[in-house]
This record gives structure tokens, sequence and C-alpha cells, in this order.
């Protein structure tokens, strides 16, 4: 299971990149794996204001629905409508082209509530 | 994890197939995607591990077995050698289960059962038939090969020119594996296609001599289901129960009306009074996938229920069946989908939703 250095991670299986104030949100490799092909997104509003650990985005596969919760609070500045046609790219490319959203970080703080890629990797192997 | 596992288990966790419980069964869900293993039964041929389904002998002639009186089809007419899809009813006409009959010899009939109401199937001949009755489910092992290919590739092993001649819903003994084995021209995906009945013991070796060739690859379950509601065939115990009867499911030419049989008077009644739900097929104007479950809306009200949905790999969009009140269920109608929170827009279809496939060739 591929887990980047540089990112962040939730419980819920999302990652956040953060640069500067910004944040890019999309699902983990761990994610699209145990979702299967992904056939849809439902990808968030610009402008829409996201709430830490709440669902902001969902994703559909041939078998499932799944909500998407936001890393970090803030604003929707970039949602990736690549996804609107090309779902796949979720499960092509789950930390690069496959992002869904940037967000406007509210508070930088929050981020002590997420995962490190070494705490996160701990989590996968406990649920395991 | 717990359920019944079919003889080819082992094979399927050695693939790496995702598992899931389906009908008390461990059964293998996807090996590698749903999606390529639902294309590659479109435009290859696929394996498909259907050893959970359920197989009952009958023995003694149609009159005197009772088994006229139990199933909805016509077998009066039916030769050796053929199959007929139908259904078998409760008095209120509701559908037990849908099977298909195989007859053997004129006193020999095979029935094919869904796996999850075998027991309350076998329970309900056992009321009826007169004769010889055996389930041998559990010693089974029935093995599906779809595809626009699968004949081809299938040529190598039965030599028989008779698989040529082997037309949709017939079936024969042909030797394969130094055993002459039931092969029937049938399927649940719409491509060409055959099914295979042998020993439990023997579905291994089966399995893996499919497999030998690199045109074949396994499908699991996942496929199957959106192969099968591309054409819009009904699966049981979702679009199919005890509540519904075959002319609220669209489905009365696979019920025989000139023969006695069990939930025909509950039928002709229904007739006479008029069904006040149908099934439908939907097309919906997103990718997004109508579900199991979701309320359907028209005029700004609810008409009815969907019963399956699912992305439809071959079409790009999502698509559906359920039942709605028969002012509505008309092709060209529009309607809204949804549960609450998703909202999606569809319109009733004609089906099969895929008609690009292989079934008929030949």
């Amino acid at each position: 299971m591929n887990i980047p250095q540089d990112l962040l991670y939730t419980k819920e299986h999302e990652w956040i990149k953060i640069e500067g104030n910004k944040g890019k949100v999309g699902i983990t490799d761990y994610a699209q794996s145990a979702l299967g092909d992904v056939t849809f997104v439902e990808l968030p509003e610009v402008g829409q204001k996201v709430k830490q650990f709440e669902p902001f985005a969902s994703v559909e596969s041939v078998k499932s629905v799944s909500d998407v919760y936001a890393p970090m609070s803030g604003t929707v500045v970039e949602a990736n409508e690549r996804l609107e046609q090309s779902p796949e790219l979720i499960n092509q490319s789950p930390y690069e082209e496959g992002w869904i959203a940037t967000i406007e970080i509210a508070n930088l703080a929050e981020r002590e509530n997420l995962l490190t890629p070494e705490a996160y990797k701990r989590y996968l192997e406990e649920e395991a | 994890m717990d359920g019944y596992k079919t003889p080819l288990y082992e094979r399927h966790l050695q693939l790496k197939a995702k598992i899931a419980p389906f009908a008390g069964w461990l059964m293998p869900i996807q090996y590698t995607s749903i999606l390529e293993e639902h294309r590659w039964t479109r435009t290859q041929c696929s394996l498909f591990d259907t050893c959970h389904m359920g197989e009952i002998l009958i023995s003694g002639s149609l009159n005197e077995s009772g088994l006229d009186k139990v199933v909805t089809m016509n077998l009066k007419d039916l030769p050796i050698g053929r199959c007929a899809y139908g259904f078998m009813l409760n008095e209120r006409g509701g559908i037990i289960d849908d099977l298909i009959v195989y007859k053997l010899a004129e006193d020999k009939w095979m029935l094919v059962v869904n796996a999850g109401p075998l027991e309350k199937d076998v329970a309900h001949l056992k009321k009826h038939i007169k004769t010889g009755l055996k389930n041998v489910s559990s010693e089974t092992a029935k093995l599906d090969l779809q595809g626009p290919f699968s004949r081809e590739i299938l040529k190598q092993w039965v030599t028989s020119k008779g698989l040529d001649k082997l037309k949709y819903y017939h079936f024969s003994h042909f030797p394969l594996l130094g055993k002459q084995t039931l092969i029937s021209r049938t399927g649940y995906t719409g491509e060409l296609g055959f099914e295979f009945y042998v020993p439990a013991s023997k579905a291994e070796d089966l399995w893996e001599l499919f497999l030998s060739d690199k045109r074949v690859k396994p499908a699991g379950l996942g496929a199957r289901d959106t192969l099968r509601l591309e054409m819009g065939y009904p699966l049981y115990g979702q679009d199919l129960t005890e509540d519904t009867t075959p002319l609220e499911a669209g489905l009365s030419r696979f019920v025989d009306f000139n023969k006695d049989f069990i939930g025909k008077d509950a039928l002709l009644k229904q007739k006479k009074v008029g069904i006040t739900k149908r099934l439908v097929g939907f097309v919906a104007d997103t990718r997004r996938a109508p579900r199991h479950g979701y309320k359907i809306w028209a005029d700004n009200q609810e008409v009815g229920l969907i019963t399956s949905g699912s992305f439809a790999p071959s079409l790009g969009k999502g698509i559906g069946m359920g039942y709605v009140n028969t002012e509505y269920a008309k092709a060209g109608q529009q309607i809204v989908i949804g549960d609450g929170r998703v909202e999606i827009k569809a319109v009733i279809a004609k089906r099969p939703f895929y008609k690009g496939g292989s079934l008929h060739i030949g």
C-alpha cells in the first residue's frame, strides 16, 4: 500500500497535502483499492465551506456509495473537474491526478488532529 | 466471514479475489476489477464460478411427477435437449423462484434454481412432486463460460461438430476431460456462452482447463450483476420475490395459461382486475448509479421503488429496474430517483439496455 511521506491522513482514509494555507485533498491508495472501480464522484462546489471530519464529497463504485470527509476545515477553492468524466483517475492515481479538491485552510492548528504517514500505516495494520 | 464454500473457493483465494457473502455463500465478487471483468466478458471470454446455484433432479413423466403443475412454463411441447425458463409460484401467484428446467429424457428433468431460495424450493417441490426427487446441488458443480469468443475457445476441448449446432437454450452431452459432460447454451450475461454441469470433484480440473487458455479470464459476481442488469434480466430476491407476480414483472410470456399450475387462479384474477405496479427499466442522465431501495418519483409524487441499480459499464450511465405504479410504466416517462440525499434524473426505457450482445450468434 502506497503511503507518501509528504501527506497527512485521516482515519476515514483521506489525505491532505498542505502547501502554505492551502491543502489538496483526496482519498488514499488503500481507500481506492477497497472501493474498487470508482464510477462517479460527487464534487464539492467551489466556495463551499467544509468542516474537519465532516462529509463534503462522495465517491461511488460499482458496489457502494462512500462519503469523503474533509481532513481540515476551510473553503473549497478548486474541485478536480476531470473526475466528472474520468472518475477512474482515483483508482489509477489516488495521490496525483485523482485529487478531489483544494481547500483554503481556516485553521492550520487542525493538522494536529491528523495522522502522520507512520501513524496511518500503523492504523492500517491494526485495521487489518 | 461465515458461509458455504464452492469447490473452487481455494482457487479464488489463490487468484486474490475479493470474497463476500452472497445468499449464504462466500463468493468471489471480483478478481481484478469489476469494470475490466465486465468488458472482458463483452469482448472476449470470461469464466464464472456458479456452483452456488441449485440443481434438482426429478424422475417421472410430466403428468405422473406433478412437475407440470409446479412450474409455469410450457413443458408439454418441450423436446429432449431443450431448456425452458419459468417460475414456481405460490397460491397468490407470487414468485417462489425463477428457474430453468432441462428435459433430460421423457421421464427425467433437471431444475436449476437460485442459491438463496434453494431450501424453500426443495420443500415446495417435495410437497407436490409425486415421483423421485433428488437435490444434487452439493455434488454438482456449475461453471459458466461467457463471451463472444467462448465457442471458438471451447472448440479446442470439445471437438464435436454438435457444438456449432447447439442453439440458444439447447443442451447436449459432450466429451470433456474424458467424461460425458452436460453443456447448455445458456447464461446470464447477454453474450454467447455455455454452462457446464460436472461432479463437484471435477470442478477444479475444469476451472484450470478453461484458464489454461489466456484468452479466458475469471470474472466475479460483481461483473455478473452489471452484465445481467445491462440486459434487463431480473435477479431473484431483488426484482422478483414472493410478493411480485410474473404479470407485475412483465414476464407473462414464461407462463403457459393453457395448462393448470399453482398460482394460476391468482394470476387470472390479477389479469381481470389489472395490475397496480409493474417492473420497468430506466436509464439515468448521469454516471451516478440508482441503488436498490431508492424511491422513484414522477409528477412530484412517489410512484415506485428501485429493486436493482448500478453503473452500466457499456453505457457509461446509471441504469436500474424497479416497480412503478402502472400509469407511469411507459417508455419515455421522465422520473426522478433518490433517497432523500441523492437525486438522479432518469427516463423509463425498453430493455435490454445493452443491445450489442453476441447472445444469438449462430
